[in-house]
């Protein structure tokens, strides 16, 4: 039974995880395209995590932590650019 | 008193980095525990300079059943928001409010931008230079006064009464 | 492992997932940048959520002791999530981003 609930969820997420690609790449905006890949890291996370199950390896949720910790940093610093022109004032 | 006040500055911050130590490892060892005890105790006197006033809760179970509250509504925007995002997008009825606040603690007020964010259908856009309002906007919102009462007297006053501000 | 946890880990996942995907769909289907907001900072992290309790739940079950680390990913991003949507929008506002045409109320010049 599980094996099938990881295949389904597998299925949910890939389908997310283009639809994030989709808004990477029609924009229209940069601020879109910044809220698509913070989508698409937050859901990468959770990918992880389910292939961690499907593994039977805890070693994914150090990267996962990783991902979440780059990503967020990652968000913010672009963010910051484009409302200062600058990262580090 | 005195005596435990100087040489443990913060100890809900050593708590909480101790605990956070040993998920982090995911283990309870005798040396895991030292050292996520040594960490917890260090660390807030090597940060405290860079948090020059932190705040002070004054009602812990306060704190404790709004935290409650929060996750429970955290749950339910879930599905709100999932209901609007499904349904037809010509409805819904988006707008930008300004909530006045009556808070002067900058943590309080973070935490008060970050619960709006996370409940029912509210992001938290921009607090103004004085902080004394606070931006948001709403995906789907048809009385904005009814909203704004809404938010001060679910998140906003429990926060008053636990910080004291 | 009991039949139980089983369709309590299953539950768990797929609920996650579905979370997650409704939270993309919002993403890629709402009509202005400040509505496609709401999506990605509530659903998603209850997605995330979701799949942490299922992993949580399935290490624990291993007969290994318990596994509870994964709830600091949860705790991170219950954090962080509100931040960057905050720093999205003043970002958004900052461009003077179109605003669908129902919008009531104004955004604040940055």
């Amino acid at each position: 039974m599980l094996t099938i609930a990881i295949g389904i969820a597998f299925t949910l997420m890939t389908i997310a995880l283009l639809l994030n690609l989709h808004r990477l790449l029609v924009g229209p905006d940069i601020p879109d395209r910044i809220l698509a890949l913070d989508t698409a890291y937050i859901n990468t996370i959770a990918l992880l995590m389910l292939f961690g199950i499907y593994r039977q390896s805890d070693l994914f949720f150090e990267a996962a932590l990783l991902i979440a910790v780059t990503g967020f940093v990652s968000t913010i610093a672009v963010t910051k650019y484009l409302l200062r022109g600058d990262i580090i004032e | 008193m005195t005596m435990i006040r100087t040489w443990l500055p913060h100890p809900l911050q050593s708590l909480f980095l101790w605990v956070l130590w040993l998920l982090l490892v995911n283990q309870v060892s005798l040396g895991h525990v030292m050292l996520g005890a040594i960490l917890g105790w260090a660390l807030p006197f090597l940060v405290h300079l860079l948090w020059p006033d932190p705040p002070v809760i004054r009602q812990p179970i306060t704190l404790l059943r709004f935290l409650g509250r929060v996750h429970w509504d955290i749950l339910t925007a879930n599905l709100q928001v999932a209901a609007l995002i499904l349904g037809p997008t010509q409805r819904l009825r988006p707008a930008f409010f300004e909530l006045p606040l009556d808070m002067d603690n900058d943590f309080a007020i973070a935490l008060l931008a970050s619960t709006v964010s996370l409940t029912p259908g509210t992001v938290s856009a921009d607090v103004s230079a004085d902080r004394r309002h606070l931006l948001i906007h709403a995906l789907d919102v048809d009385d904005i006064d009814k909203a704004i009462a809404h938010i001060k007297q679910r998140y906003e006053s429990p926060l008053k009464e636990i910080f004291g501000c | 492992m009991d039949v139980w946890i089983e369709l309590l880990i299953s539950t768990c996942l797929i609920l996650g997932a579905s979370f997650a995907l409704i939270g993309s769909i919002g993403l890629s289907r709402l009509p202005d940048f400040f509505m496609r907001l709401h999506g990605p900072t509530k659903s998603t992290t209850l997605g995330v959520g979701g799949m942490v309790l299922g992993s949580l739940l399935y290490f624990s079950s291993r007969g290994e002791g318990l596994s509870l680390h994964e709830v600091l990913i949860t705790l991170f991003l219950l954090i962080t999530a509100p931040v960057s949507a905050h720093m999205l929008a003043k970002a958004a506002m900052h461009l003077k981003l179109e605003r669908s045409s129902k919008t009531q109320g104004e955004p604040w010049e940055q």
